[in-house]
């Protein structure tokens, strides 16, 4: 019997997913668990990997059982998963060292300071595709040797493992302490800021420069090859696939080819753009980053872009401000007006990310005036969200020959049809939906899909992709680039801030 | 008073209060001013507070008057809040009838587009967003006017031979999508297009729209102009997926 369906586990942030998808890639069942947020300290975010494993397990008995399906039923697994989180465990037993630290955790800020003056940090970025921070593995790692007593003599003897989130599932999947597979995918290895972005290899000067030692390392594999095959409820499955969350959205957009790019707009929003098999170093503040490789074949490259504040500044507006009471109720007041009024909100809450990277930067209403209602700044709060993206999009034109012909988006978001047309307007290119919304799960089934022919080709993917709705530019040229100009001065005012005026959240606090 | 009842009179008591005072009113105010347990005078104010009527301020807890009370006299429901809450099963829907998917909220006796997913057929299509489509001769117009006892117009726009254009035989209709809980469209709007649509309902029974399918006729119906069942089921499913939804949690962005 041919097997029916391809299973995605989407192991995310907050939660882990398990979804069947059928030939067609529509959604056929989904189970979905949430894990334990831990909070330390200020700054600190840990989950609990054994926690997380046993999710997994769980969700996907639950969606078997949904649909009367067994091991049997399916073609392949295939992987997205939280970047950058790592994991340490012992090899014997399977137990984790201590609890994983999750990208967003900040502990090693001082650290990263500190290594950004020891010799050898300015060849990093040029090694790993990543300018130095304490958001990528290899800082978090160091921590964790560093910190936790007979670690890194554990680790030297090969007695522990590293790895991130697909490593930790793909070694338990196929067996754990039972001859478990110790890899980890290409994509999610170049997070990891140890990998060289060219070779594809672990890094030397890398991991001198980190103090790793090699043993505790997983071994690079490509993100589309079978790694080993499952055991229990997924006995003799093949493990087809990993991808990194951001770059599992790029593929289950389809986007394959070089000068195809998503966005996913949540909280925070991701830019990906596909930069085919040629690796494009970033002068201008982007990542450049692993995109897909399928086993045997060279790496597709990414430039990425990412932008902290975009939902989140909705979010705002809605609990901070209390001028809607709800999300979706922005667009309703952003359209009892025609335009912004001349008012723009820059949100650099934490600082301006990618391109500008200035952390020092703090956010402003610009243009305010006495004629400014609550409708101009619902406008000047969707359209922050469009030009955001526009930087990041002139970031990447800035860098590369490519030039885009659509933005593919999905996320919660694009269900503001005012803000997707405006996006079309400012980048002045078709902004497009596609009908699957969950195009990181997606991505993920696709991939182990086509690793074990479930699916034949990229080309019959494609045929799969579906257009759920579109936005064409309508805005004129002028009015854009006014439009733009007067954005640029309202970064500009963001800039300096709290070198001039001291950190605003310490003089909060000494109140 | 017979027939009266208790819980909406404590209700009406609770917001009269809210209006009249200066500002927001903890709930032991509340439960002494109306002589109410603190128990009763809670259940009634999250009650209230669900439906929009009462806001609580999420710092001091206290209560005052809900932004759904100043709404009302406007729509049903807010056009953006209704695509957020449908988009998850709208896609769907589209993608497993193959047809494109139109939600609609009431605008007089007739509908407006509040959303728009194409037919997956790699077609270009265009969305007729922010349009308004006659409420007697499409099934969304005809599902609204169905579930809102607005004056049926008594000139009815003919379109097609098939437009009911008299008042008799719309009502007759009316009826029978009261009855069946759905609506159907045989050409009655462009002579080879066809719809199905079913209500969406949000609290306490409230249509506050319509979602549904339309196509070419020969798709969507059979010979005899019934609806294919399949197609009318998964209607029917989404309507009743949306409609959970709107009486659950809030839009997260």
């Amino acid at each position: 019997m041919k097997p029916r369906f391809v299973m995605a586990i989407d192991q995310g942030t907050t939660s882990t997913r398990s979804i069947l998808f059928d030939h067609g890639g529509q959604l056929v069942a989904v189970a979905q668990l949430e894990h334990h947020q831990y909070f330390p300290k200020p700054g600190w975010l840990e989950h609990d990997a054994e926690e997380i494993w046993r999710n997994v397990d769980k969700v996907v008995n639950r969606v078997l059982g949904d649909v009367g399906a067994t091991a049997t039923d399916i073609a392949a697994v295939g992987i997205a998963n939280q970047r950058e989180t790592i994991v340490i465990w012992e090899r014997k037993t399977g137990k984790p060292v201590r609890r994983a630290i999750v990208w967003q955790d900040t502990r090693t800020d001082a650290m990263v300071e500190e290594m950004l003056r020891a010799p050898g940090a300015e060849q990093i970025p040029q090694l790993s595709g990543l300018p130095l921070s304490s958001y990528f593995s290899a800082p978090k790692l160091r921590w964790m040797l560093d910190e936790t007593p007979g670690l890194r003599e554990r680790a030297q003897r090969g007695e522990v493992l590293f790895g991130t989130m697909e490593s930790w599932l793909i070694w338990n999947l196929t067996g754990g302490p039972d001859g478990g597979a110790h890899v980890t995918d290409v994509t999610n290895a170049s997070r990891t800021m140890l990998m060289n972005i060219r070779t594809l290899e672990w890094d030397s000067h890398l991991l001198d420069f980190f103090g790793i030692p090699e043993a505790i390392l997983p071994e690079i594999r490509g993100s589309l090859e079978t790694y080993g095959t499952g055991r229990g409820p997924l006995q003799g499955v093949p493990i087809a696939a990993a991808l990194g969350d951001q770059q599992a959205a790029l593929f289950g957009q389809t986007c394959f080819s070089a000068g195809e790019a998503k966005c996913t707009y949540g909280t925070g929003s991701f830019l990906l753009l596909n930069t085919g098999t040629e690796l494009v170093a970033s002068t201008h503040g982007l990542l450049t980053t692993v995109a897909y490789q399928i086993a045997g074949e060279p790496a597709h490259y990414a430039l990425e872009g990412s932008i902290a504040i975009t939902g989140s500044l909705v979010q705002w507006f809605r609990d901070g401000l209390g001028l809607i009471g709800s999300a979706a109720e922005i667009e309703t007041l952003a359209r009892t007006v025609d335009d912004n009024g001349g008012c723009y909100i820059v949100p650099a809450f934490y600082g301006l990310f990618a391109p500008h990277w200035r952390p020092e930067a703090r956010g402003v209403i610009a243009g305010l005036t006495s004629y400014i209602t609550k409708g101009h700044l619902a406008r000047a709060v969707l359209e922050s969200t469009g030009w955001q993206t526009r930087e990041v999009l002139d970031a990447m034109n800035a860098d590369s020959s490519l030039r885009l012909k659509a933005l593919k988006v999905d996320g919660g978001m694009t269900s503001d049809n005012l803000l997707m047309q405006f996006v079309a307007d400012v980048l002045d290119v078709p902004v497009v939906r596609p009908m699957v919304a969950e195009t990181v799960s997606l991505g993920a089934g696709y991939a182990a899909g086509l690793a074990v022919g479930y699916w034949s080709d990229l080309e019959g993917l494609r045929r799969n992709w579906h257009l759920a709705a579109e936005w064409l530019p309508e805005m004129d040229e002028e009015r854009r680039e006014s439009e733009f100009r007067n954005w640029t001065y309202a970064v500009q005012l963001t800039l300096d801030w709290t070198s001039k005026v001291g950190n605003a959240t310490t003089r909060v606090k000494s109140r | 008073m017979p027939g009266s009842i208790q819980s909406i009179e404590r209700a009406a008591a609770i917001l009269r209060l809210l209006a009249a005072a200066p500002g927001p009113l903890r709930l032991t105010e509340i439960s002494s001013s109306v002589q109410l347990s603190r128990g009763t005078a809670h259940g009634i104010l999250r009650t209230l507070n669900d439906v929009g009527f009462v806001d609580q301020d999420r710092v001091t807890g206290k209560y005052l008057l809900g932004a759904g009370l100043a709404a009302l006299g406007g729509g049903l429901v807010d056009p953006n809040e209704l695509r957020a809450r449908s988009m998850n099963w709208a896609d769907p829907l589209a993608a497993r009838t193959g047809e494109a998917v139109r939600v609609v909220v009431p605008e007089g006796g007739d509908a407006r587009v509040v959303h728009y997913v194409f037919r997956p057929d790699h077609s270009a299509q265009k969305a007729d967003v922010g349009a308004v489509l006659p409420g007697h001769a499409t099934a969304l117009g005809k599902v609204l006017l169905a579930f809102h006892p607005v004056a049926v117009q008594d000139v009815l726009t003919f379109y097609t031979a098939r437009t009911l254009i008299t008042r008799s035989a719309l009502t007759a209709e009316l009826t029978r999508i009261r009855r069946q809980g759905w609506a159907v469209e045989r050409g009655e709007h462009q002579m080879d297009m066809a719809g199905i649509a079913a209500p969406l309902t949000g609290l306490g029974g409230l249509v506050v729209g319509a979602i549904g399918i339309h196509g070419a006729v020969d798709r969507l119906l059979d010979p005899a102009g019934v609806p294919r069942p399949r197609l009318l089921a998964l209607v029917q499913e989404c309507a009743r997926a949306v409609g959970r939804e709107l009486t659950t949690l809030r839009t997260q962005v």
